[in-house]
């Protein structure tokens, strides 16, 4: 039987529309009065909070849907299904907020739509733009599968039936590409980013972390809504997740390494300066810690202790898109940037339309898994799981 | 033939003709200064100043000395900003200047993200902060003039010979003959071989890292370290896609089928509502 459409206003979500209401204005005086009205950008950081935070995280941490989609659908590792829909909807909505972010933050943002008709195949941008424009489509597409099952409509779903398997084939190569050209966009600021983040190879580090961050996303958005709904967290899933975290973790530090001594720039991360020891707490304790806490059964395989070392992993690459952003940028841009507080807001209202956004869809659309099924498909393959709350409906 | 400009450090005496120059030929309007803790005015290049002559006091055989150097974009011969603009609004015409296309052609394809900014490895282009709509802006050559066979503005107002404008080739080879002829200079031409050249070089009697300018960079143009990274794009689609493609049905055939339709379902919420 359908259910009516639902959403209940509840105080945090007055909060959350107060929010987005506020970001609304401040798009507005934005458009109206140009970038210098609103933000604290300038001459020397022409990229600021927008396109570090929202943009560059946003995507990074909408890595979730890939990775997931790569291990459920493409390797076909059923037992993973029941956390699936989730990363696919946390993702989309990540990247509809990169696109808004990109939005704002284009000056002469009349001109949107042109790239899409002129060709600069030259620049890492270029591929940056049409990869996300095309998997944004890929995504809202896949999640139509989802969409069509509540508002019912057969031939369409026939038609989008046939073709998933190649939309989600091609959904997992185009972020494979844009999340490393996102990275790649560093590439031409050799002499400027500072060498312990600039390299060649800059987008395997940014594709390798958002891959290996996509699991650790999973956990945290599971947890958060398992406690908001009053579900069961999938810990069994979460735990053997661990095993893919820790493995690109272990490669990542190695090649981090490697990449460094071939360089020659080693010894830079042990001088002292600003940038050496953001890099050393980045690497630390954002890589070394959670690559020991994934590999200690006793932390792994509690409920505290996938979700702390997850939140450091999600924090870690946060910081080190921040690093590459902010930091290591310093010295040559010269000037001072922060923030301003209309920056700020517009931020938390992006994210706050995301939160909206997906309680909406978790409310009214089959994302999360039906109890029951949760024991099932857990049972089937041999892993336990906690007690079932019944869900208070 | 490409033109240039050879800019004699030795020689100017820091009168700021060009600056004014510059403004008066380009119709830039004058910005309000502000006090900063060097000689320079104004403080930084921006968007409504293109030029600069940037006042450097330098210690020199146990005496205190001034140098003055004029900065504006340097017109690479490969420009870090031409390929980092996925709209290409800045382009290398072959008489020399890196040009704008927006403003300079009427061809306005430039969305204003502002990764030229990020690519110019002398952090040349400037935005129009203040507008709704903003453009980049930088110094362009003086475009029209080049093209009346005229020199650049700041070139025919400088008073002190600092500023030779010619053909490109011309101007190294003087550039050379005056290092070899005066053993004050630093034995090295900014510009020739810096990011793959440029159309402006700059002689020193000083060491070049003592006013301003970044030495021992990269002589590889920039456009061709992007372009070592892109090229790989084809063969990473097809290569993965293929794998993909090739894991999806193998793993397909071993796994169980599961009824996703009725596996899922949606939630209610949990707080409780405002009443
Ligand atoms: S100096 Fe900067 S703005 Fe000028 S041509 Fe070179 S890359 Fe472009
Ligand atoms: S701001 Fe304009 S000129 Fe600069 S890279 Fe972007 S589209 Fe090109
Ligand atoms: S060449 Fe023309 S635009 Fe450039 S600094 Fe000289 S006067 Fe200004």
């Amino acid at each position: 039987m359908q259910r009516a459409w639902s959403f209940k206003l509840t105080p945090t979500r007055y909060i959350l529309i107060a929010l987005v209401a506020l970001m609304i204005i401040v798009a507005i005086v934005r458009f109206i009065f140009g970038l210098g009205m609103v933000t604290n950008l300038n001459d020397h950081w022409p990229w600021g909070l927008w396109i570090g935070f929202d943009l560059l995280c946003g995507i990074a941490l909408a890595g979730g849907g890939f990775s997931t989609a790569l291990i459920v659908h493409v390797l076909h590792r059923g037992k993973y299904l029941p956390i699936a829909r989730a990363a696919l909807l946390t993702s989309m909505l990540g990247y509809v907020i990169a696109l808004v972010a990109l939005l704002f933050d284009i000056g002469r943002w009349i001109n949107f739509w042109r790239p899409f008709f002129y060709w600069g195949y030259h620049s890492v941008l270029f591929e940056v733009f049409w990869c996300i424009a095309l998997y944004t489509t890929v995504q809202i597409l896949e999640f139509g599968d989802i969409f069509l099952e509540r508002v019912k409509s057969f031939p369409l779903k026939k038609v989008l039936g046939y073709a998933m398997t190649p939309l989600l084939i091609v959904g997992i190569i185009l972020p494979t590409l844009h999340q490393s050209s996102l990275g790649q966009l560093y590439v031409v600021a050799v002499d400027k980013l500072h060498p312990l983040w600039w390299s060649m190879i800059i987008g395997f580090f940014f594709v390798w972390s958002a891959f290996f961050l996509g699991p650790a996303m999973v956990t945290l958005e599971g947890t958060l809504a398992a406690r908001a709904y009053k579900r069961t967290p999938e810990l069994p899933i979460f735990q053997s997740l661990t095993k893919v975290t820790l493995w690109m973790m272990i490669v990542y530090l190695i090649v981090k390494i490697i990449d460094l001594v071939y360089r020659g720039v080693f010894s830079l991360a042990f001088n002292g300066s600003f940038e050496s020891n953001m890099f050393l707490i980045e690497m630390i304790v954002f890589v070394i810690i959670p690559i020991i806490m994934y590999a200690i059964p006793a932390i792994r395989t509690k409920l505290w202790g996938v979700v702390t070392a997850s939140v450091l992993v999600i924090v870690g690459v946060i910081f080190n898109r921040m690093n590459v952003v902010f930091t290591g940028m310093a010295t040559q841009m010269g000037g001072h940037y922060f923030p301003s507080p209309w920056e700020w807001l517009v931020t938390l209202g992006m994210w706050s339309v995301l939160i909206l956004a997906y309680l909406f869809i978790v409310e009214n659309f089959p994302i999360l898994i039906k109890e029951e099924h949760a024991k099932e498909v857990a049972v089937t393959h041999g892993a336990s799981v906690g007690k079932s709350v019944p869900s208070g409906a | 033939m490409p033109k240039g400009v050879l800019v004699d450090v030795t020689r100017c005496f820091g009168c700021r003709s060009c600056q004014v120059a510059c403004k008066q030929w380009n119709d830039i309007p004058a910005t309000p200064t502000t006090f900063n803790n060097s000689w320079d005015n104004p403080p930084e290049l921006n968007a409504y100043n293109w030029t600069r002559v940037e006042y450097h006091l330098i210690e020199k055989d146990n005496q205190i000395k001034w140098r003055f150097v004029k900065r504006q974009c340097m017109h690479c011969e490969e420009p870090a900003c031409e390929s980092a603009c996925f709209t290409h609004s800045f382009v290398k015409t072959k008489e020399g200047p890196v040009i704008y296309k927006p403003t300079e052609l009427k061809q306005d394809f430039c969305v204003g993200c502002r990764y030229c900014m990020i690519a110019c490895p002398f952090n040349i282009p400037k935005f129009e902060w203040d507008k709704a709509l903003p453009f980049l802006r930088k110094c362009r050559f003086c475009n029209d003039r080049l093209h009346e066979g005229l020199e650049p503005a700041c070139v025919a107002a400088c008073p002190s010979g600092a500023l030779k404008f010619g053909e490109k080739e011309e101007l190294l080879a003087e550039a050379r003959q005056r290092i070899d002829a005066n053993p004050a200079y630093i034995k090295h031409i900014y510009g020739e071989k810096e990011y793959g050249g440029t159309s402006w070089l700059y002689l020193s009697d000083v060491p070049f890292e003592e006013i301003g300018f970044k030495t021992g960079v990269s002589e590889k143009p920039i456009p061709l370290y992007s372009w070592e990274v892109l090229r790989w794009t084809p063969y990473i689609f097809v290569g993965w896609g293929a794998i993909l493609t090739a894991l999806y049905f193998y793993t397909k055939r071993r796994a169980e089928v599961h009824a996703e339709e009725d596996m899922y379902t949606a939630v209610e919420t949990m707080e409780e509502e405002k009443k």
